[in-house]
């Protein structure tokens, strides 16, 4: 029985992807990737953790593998299984894996959606030791000084599933992500969903007014995300009404009461 | 077969039976006479109401029987039952001078039930209007609907009050409208300075007119003003919501013409409207009167503003002297710190090069003032003296018992007789059980060993293992004897299986339990005793069992104060702190257990499971204080609440230890969900026998 390792082809990102810094989580960033320390990202969803990181591995030069974290992820998907091709059992590396292998980028967005004990994988690659195991192989693979890990989570979540073990957090560097402020937010509606300033200031209002409702019937605010995906229908010749109501207030809630509500302020601003 | 009419003697009869059972000074003889005309369905239908009506308020059972012919007049019987119960209704919410005027409103209520009336009700568009200005934003601001009629709609700065009912567009979704527009322009009054700033006085521009004649006029103009510069205010940030507004009010009155322009300014202020409001004063010409008039009421704004604003102070003095004192920066006595930012939408504070980060309570109080006085007043940016930031040293809030703070939830009632909810009728208080014995939970597994053996190995056998499938079309691993066969096949020229991997499933019994101990008075005694034990015995079985579990036990006294007590949390460990209260689990009052029922539910609902179970262990029936909820009442209720849990994926499951209660039980609970107990440890065993039911 012939054994073969398949290792997927990384490439790096060619283009810049449009990011606006808003602090120094830049410096932040290239500074943690010098001392190959680990990094967490923690923010509301929709605030730029995702395209930051790409923007990063596009500055770094290196290849970025994303890994959307879920909770039947197992340990397998992560660091890879045998497969049966033709007559042969073949190794393939998974994603983790051969991000190790190749000093790229490891994004695993979403942290807290794994199983608790897939996440224990990452943690001789989170530290001092920086090492995978793969033990189907009896195989310790080194990270070389290129590899860097990066997590992402959501601590808005209020289940009590949804929380990160302490033995994982505390191997990482962490920075907080928010929404930027108004100014710089409609700067990004504008620039990403392609439209004039005052639609995006528009947007960026009516963002700021749904965030007022947090804890009062929306679980989250809406996002610069949704913000940009309202500006990009805008864009599209959809009318601003009917491309709020669409990107914005649908997409935040189901219940009838709040919809009413996110409709008056979508008609507020509009 | 239609039976014949009561005859007037009949009806007086059974009148004095229902609603002059205890004093009988007055005669049903004339309403009596009044119901003779009506069919005997109509007859009996006002009877009913009126001995149901009479169960919550003898006058309501009155005036339904007496205005029951003028009301049969107009209404139909499915409005005739409207009728009554909004009386009712009203009585709940508002008390019985509310509940007669609904009832005497007998035109107002058949032209609002055919949606003939344009009136548009404060109820209806609360919620969504609450919403609404909070995403507004700005200081929080609660809503509050003034009952009388005619009123206009006004604010002190921290509650907008509208009137219960608008009328005036000839619409009803305008009169809805109508709403929005004036809770607007009073948001606006508070968050565009209607009530001064650091710089301008209000009470001192206002004095002039103050106790004169023309002060109610002044106060009109100001008004109307304000209305132009605040509009100007909200179209630059919210267009669309101006467009709303001037939409509704058309043209400006001429009289406001001249004024406009000045007062639309985005730079107008507060002192542009006053120097308007000289001018126009100094005329003779009242206020011309807007389609969104809103009242100003100076003198009650102004007191709580100034009460707000010591309170802001205080809180954000307390803060920056707290972040001062800590973080290695003491800094000189003299340093303030520079807001940043300050245009209303956020504050932040500087020291030094540094932002600093304040905690949400001095932020809000920071935002509020700023909202207040334009500024943050210099005084409240340097230390305020020794002591640190307590975000606890508030004023407000009483603690730990009911009758001092607000109920922590309202929930409905079912009232069979109506067969209807009374609204928000039991106030819920949740507090921990104060701990006891640390050690009685000990004894009690000391007592009880051999049986705690039986029980733990029962329950690991239930317990969901991670198991591994093999043959799988796909999975984490590959299933070498899976692979080695196909191997073998493929060699033989068979055809190859594609099942080769092996994938691992967890028997989740994903599984939450909710226990809801009766503490009501009667469980005083062995009872108690029994509870107890049965909850350490629970306890060790669920432990090894796995499955979230929580405690909770109810009493309480009257449907104002129905207590609920926490012994252990979802989120909590079977440690000693929940030892010593099951220790503590005591005879209290008495058992209303619909209200307890909803909670709970509420609280199980939130756990991420999928079963859901609710297991009551109880001594008797629902009972409350008074004769209201004893008997059938709570039994309903109760029923109800097990209806609703259900409907929302709850199961329920009763044990008891009443050996009478057989019947109510299967009414309550249905036929196969309750058990009645005679020994406290059969107990551990069933709850084995309800999960084996569940999950398989």
């Amino acid at each position: 029985m012939k054994i073969e390792t398949v290792a997927p082809q990384l490439a790096t990102i060619a283009e810049e992807p449009y990011y606006q810094a808003i602090g120094d989580e830049t410096a932040l960033f290239e500074a943690a990737y010098a001392r190959r320390l680990p990094l967490l990202l923690k923010g509301p969803t929709g605030c730029g953790k995702t395209r930051f990181v790409e923007y990063m591995a596009w500055r770094l030069k290196r290849p970025l593998v994303t890994v959307a974290c879920h909770d039947d992820l197992t340990t397998a998907d992560l660091v890879g299984r045998y497969l049966i091709v033709g007559n042969q059992t073949t190794w393939v590396d998974g994603p983790l894996t051969a991000a190790v292998r190749a000093g790229a980028i490891c994004y695993l967005d979403e942290i807290v959606e794994a199983r608790k004990d897939t996440i224990v994988v990452i943690h001789p690659l989170a530290d001092a030791r920086r090492m995978l195991a793969v033990d189907k192989r009896g195989e310790m693979v080194m990270a070389p000084a290129s590899f860097m890990l990066v997590v992402s989570y959501n601590p808005g979540y209020q289940s009590v599933l949804k929380e990160i073990k302490p033995s994982t957090r505390q191997r990482f560097v962490a920075v907080d992500f928010d929404y930027p402020e108004a100014a710089v937010e409609a700067g990004i509606v504008a620039t990403e969903g392609k439209v004039d300033v005052d639609t995006a200031r528009r947007l960026v209002k009516l963002g700021e007014l749904t965030r007022n409702l947090k804890g009062a019937g929306l679980d989250e605010g809406a996002s610069t995300r949704l913000l940009v995906h309202a500006a990009q229908l805008i864009g599209a010749g959809i009318a601003p009404h009917a491309a709020c109501t669409a990107a914005v207030a649908r997409a935040l809630s189901d219940d009838p009461d709040m919809n009413g509500t996110l409709d008056d302020l979508v008609r507020a601003v509009f | 077969m239609t039976q014949r009419r009561l005859f007037g003697d009949e009806l007086g009869q059974r009148l004095d039976e229902v609603l002059f059972a205890s004093h009988s000074h007055r005669s049903a003889t004339r309403i009596a006479e009044g119901l003779e005309d009506l069919n005997r369905d109509q007859q009996e239908r006002v009877l009913h109401w009126a001995n149901v009506a009479a169960g919550t308020y003898a006058e309501i059972g009155y005036q339904i029987a007496t205005l029951a012919p003028q009301a049969f007049a107009v209404l139909d019987d499915a409005g005739f039952d409207a009728w009554a119960l909004a009386g009712l209704d009203a009585f709940d919410r508002q008390g019985g001078r509310a509940a007669m005027e609904l009832l005497r409103d007998l035109d107002g209520f058949r032209a609002t039930r055919a949606g003939a009336l344009p009136v548009a009700k404060f109820s209806e568009v609360e919620t969504r209007l609450a919403r609404f200005i909070q995403g507004l934003s700005g200081r929080p601001l609660s809503l509050s609907a003034d009952p009388d009629a005619g009123a206009t709609a006004w604010t002190d700065s921290e509650t907008i009050h509208l009137p219960a009912r608008l009328a005036s567009l000839p619409h009803s979704e305008a009169n809805r409208g109508l709403y929005k527009v004036l809770a607007v322009i009073l948001w606006a009054q508070t968050r565009y300075g209607t009530f001064g700033s650091a710089l301008i006085d209000l009470h001192a521009a206002l004095a002039p007119w103050l106790d004169t004649v023309d002060y109610p006029r002044a106060l009109r103009w100001l008004s109307a003003l304000e209305a132009v510069r605040l509009e100007a205010r909200i179209a630059a940030e919210l267009p669309g919501l101006a467009a709303e507004i001037a939409a509704l009010r058309g043209p400006w009155p001429i009289v406001l013409d001249p004024m406009v322009v000045r007062l639309s300014s985005l730079d107008a202020t507060l002192a542009d409207t006053l120097a308007v409001l000289s001018g126009c004063m100094a005329g003779s010409e009242d206020a011309p009167l807007l389609p969104h008039q809103v009242r100003i009421d100076p003198a009650a704004a102004l007191r709580v503003r100034a009460a707000r604003i010591a309170h802001d102070k205080q809180v954000l003095s307390r803060a920056i002297n707290a972040l001062k004192g800590s973080g290695g920066r003491p800094g000189p006595r003299d340093e303030t710190m520079a807001p940043l930012a300050a245009d209303g939408a956020a504050v932040e504070f500087s020291l030094g090069d540094e932002a600093l980060a304040l905690p949400p309570e001095a932020r809000a109080a920071a935002q509020s003032l700023l909202q207040d006085l334009g500024e943050v007043p210099p005084e409240c940016l340097v230390p305020a003296g020794p002591g640190a930031w307590q975000p606890t040293e508030r004023s407000d809030g009483g603690e730990g018992v009911a009758g001092q703070r607000e109920p922590d939830r309202r929930y409905d009632e079912w009232d069979y007789r109506r067969k209807a909810y009374r609204k928000d009728w039991c106030h819920l208080y949740e507090a921990d059980v104060a701990p006891g014995d640390a050690d009685y939970v000990a004894e009690v597994k000391r007592r009880h060993a051999g049986l705690i053996r039986q029980i733990r190995r029962r329950f690991e056998m239930l317990r969901g293992e991670d198991r591994m499938l093999g043959r799988q079309a796909e999975g984490e691993e590959l299933d070498l004897d899976a692979a080695v066969d196909a191997i073998a096949d493929c060699n033989s020229g068979m055809e190859t299986s594609e099942r080769l991997f092996r994938r691992r499933t967890r028997n989740e019994r994903s599984l939450a339990a909710m226990f809801m101990v009766d503490m009501s008075g009667s469980t005083k005694g062995w009872v108690n005793d029994a509870e107890r034990e049965s909850l350490v015995m629970l306890c060790e079985a669920l432990e090894s069992l796995g499955d979230a579990y929580a405690i909770y036990g109810f009493s309480g006294w009257t449907r104002t104060r129905s207590d609920i007590y926490r012994i252990k949390r979802f989120d909590e460990a079977y440690g000693t702190m929940v030892q010593a209260r099951i220790a503590a689990v005591a005879a209290k009052d008495y058992t209303r257990m619909g209200v307890a029922t909803r909670h709970l539910t509420q609280l199980l609902l939130r756990q991420p499971a999928r079963h859901r179970l609710l297991v009551t262990l109880s001594d008797g029936r629902p009972d409350d204080y008074g004769d209201e909820y004893r008997g059938h009442y709570g039994i309903e209720d109760t029923r109800r609440a097990l209806q609703e849990a259900r409907q929302k994926g709850v199961r329920s499951y009763c044990i008891t230890i009443d050996r009478q209660g057989a019947d109510y039980l299967a009414h309550m609970y249905g036929a196969s969900h309750y058990s009645v107990l005679h020994d406290v440890k059969k107990l551990p065993l069933k709850i084995a026998d309800i999960y084996r039911r569940l999950v398989s």
